[in-house]
């Protein structure tokens, strides 16, 4: 009997240290090392889902003039790869939108200085079914669209049908610019529907009469007559623009916004080199051919 | 002496490995606690009773948990409607009905359907399913809370169809026999003594089946619309705890009240599916004793 107790005591000790021992052990080996010297083989890229297409694109273009080097990037929205930033999990952060002040904040409370570059120009592209009458909208009707869900497609000229409103989920830089931008900083309506990703509005807005959704330009481009793109005035007066690479560089264009690439302090050495190669020209095609607007 | 040392050690070393999964469901427990008791404290419990979930807002932050957990209960309830019976009609004819050679057809099959990743079947709801609701009901879209539960009725199928197997074929051949022996039909039989007898069993399955359910993410974010309204109408379109999760935590500032509130969501859902699991493993007890 007194053996038994005795056991049973071992083994709740043992368990008990196993409790306590495990997250030190976890938490001891879960920093990154944040080396960026020259030797630095690897270099990660996250953050914008917009900007997945044309990082990536960056990459494959540095790695072939630099074989030595891997240049690994992936998506999840600008404000995941803001974070990965603070936590330093990534070496640059794609944001399709700036830093928050209370992003910042965090960031000087860990000791990251978060370095900002411009390194292109994107548009907002405000799609529609392609059989959709209506060929263009003011920023005010596109904000009335997206914050009140009584509107009907025939109070901004087009057929008495419902409007289905689609929005990227709030991960996304898109959906914050878009709210600041064009929704004048109000509220989405609680019946928009939030896409997981700009596929996902592509698909549905090829399929569904009613839709509307928004998407970066590059996107809207490519997917060629499965949309409509819309052209937007900027108020009553105004001539419709249509988005496109002219217009946006121009800024006739509205719906345009900068894209940045966020360092931890200054850039050196492999990421300098790779900073350096986004903003020369060969850098800068990239961006045009990929359906941004170069900055430089 | 030695020899028992040795024989301790390993003995500890086992039991060490055995308790690891206790100690990562008490560590998850702790961890996701430790989070929501961040947003208890400030801005408190109550904001979570709130109607509306607006996280991302340059008016005022909301965090009601409630259009979440309906739209949560609306999916699955749909889901588990859809799920029993094709779930248990599928069981019943394997193990009743079907002949060998079906039953080595069939099984392997629907056990395939269990391994297809989530996110292909969304893939394939959105592309298929969700045009398919829309024309069929004359919805304005298809991205309802039933585009999300037939999905969800897919992915819970597999796990009902065998444990509810499972349990029904180890019904003892005494009780059929003597249903038989009595003048009953084989259909008699498997109704009123088969299924009823292996009952606690399919009630297990369907537990397990539902926890599988509300656990689901990636299918459920592609075709259920995801706007946060309250609602019980199954062509409206819904916002589940688990797709709340997985689209916000990557864009969430660490350590912002947005970040605790979905730790909050990630509470409710665990203390759910940990219910579910519990009750599932008594009846699965009851029937093994049975």
């Amino acid at each position: 009997m007194n053996e038994k107790e005795n056991k049973n005591a071992k083994q709740i000790f043992v368990l008990v240290t196993t409790l306590v021992i495990t997250p030190m052990l976890i938490s001891g080996c879960s920093r990154r090392d944040n080396s960026t010297g020259s030797e630095q083989k690897l270099i990660t890229i996250k953050g914008s889902d917009t900007m997945v297409h044309l990082a990536s694109s960056w990459a494959e273009t540095f790695m072939m003039q630099n074989p030595d080097i891997e240049v690994s990037v992936t998506g999840g929205g600008s404000g995941t790869g803001i974070a990965a930033l603070l936590n330093g999990t990534t070496d640059i952060c794609a944001a399709s939108r700036k830093i928050k002040d209370k992003e910042l904040q965090l960031a000087l409370e860990k000791n990251i200085h978060p370095h900002e570059i411009a390194v292109a120009k994107d548009g907002i592209a405000v799609v529609v079914h392609p059989n959709n009458p209506v060929k263009e909208l003011t920023l005010e009707q596109l904000s009335k669209i997206f914050t009140d869900n009584s509107l009907r497609w025939s109070d901004v000229g087009g057929p008495d049908e419902e409007i289905l409103v689609l929005s990227r989920e709030s991960s996304s830089g898109t959906y914050v610019f878009f709210q600041e931008m064009v929704l004048k900083k109000q509220d989405y309506m609680q019946d928009a529907k939030l896409m997981p990703a700009t596929s996902a509005i592509i698909q549905s807005v090829s399929t569904d009469k009613s839709a509307i959704g928004y998407v970066g330009l590059g996107y809207a481009l490519a997917a060629k007559d499965k949309v409509k793109i819309i052209s937007v005035k900027a108020d009553d007066i105004s001539p419709a623009v249509t988005p496109s690479e002219q217009t946006v560089k121009s800024g006739q264009y509205p719906i345009a916004r900068p894209l940045f690439l966020y360092l931890n302090g200054e850039p050196q050495g492999t990421v300098k080199k790779f900073m350096d190669f986004c903003l020369s020209s060969a850098g800068q095609k990239v961006v045009t051919d990929t359906g941004y607007i170069a900055v430089q | 002496m030695k020899a028992v040392w040795k024989e301790k050690a390993i003995r500890l070393m086992l039991f060490a490995s055995a308790s690891t999964s206790i100690l990562i469901v008490i560590g998850i427990f702790v961890f996701v606690g430790k989070e929501a008791g961040h947003f208890a404290i400030e801005p408190g419990l109550k904001e979570l009773f709130g109607s509306k979930w607006i996280p991302v807002s340059f008016q005022k932050e909301s965090f009601g948990l409630l259009p979440l957990i309906t739209g949560s209960l609306l999916v699955t309830a749909l889901a588990t409607i859809l799920t029993i019976p094709f779930g248990v009609g599928a069981a019943v004819y394997i193990s009743e009905l079907a002949r060998p050679a079906e039953r080595e057809f069939l099984k392997p099959f629907i056990e395939i359907l269990a391994g297809i990743p989530s996110v292909v079947i969304g893939f394939f709801g959105l592309v298929v399913l969700v045009p398919l609701i829309k024309s069929v009901f004359g919805l304005s879209t298809g991205l309802t809370a039933l585009a999300g539960a037939v999905l969800l009725a897919l992915m819970a199928i597999p796990t009902v169809v065998s444990i509810s197997e499972d349990a029904i074929r180890s019904v003892p051949a005494s009780y059929k026999a003597a249903s038989l022996a009595l003048g009953a039909s084989k259909m008699q039989t498997i109704w009123k003594v088969t299924v009823p007898a292996a009952l606690p069993g399919i009630v297990a399955a369907i537990m397990l089946g539902i926890g599988r359910v509300i656990g689901e993410t990636m299918a459920v974010m592609m075709v259920t619309g995801n706007a946060a309204i309250i609602t019980a109408s199954p062509f409206d379109s819904v916002r589940t705890m688990t797709a709340t999760i997985a689209a916000e935590m990557g864009e969430v500032a660490f350590g912002s009240i947005h970040y605790r509130a979905l730790f909050c969501v990630g509470i409710v859902l665990l203390l759910t599916t940990f219910g579910l699991n519990i009750i599932a493993q008594k009846f699965l007890k009851k029937y093994r004793m049975g």
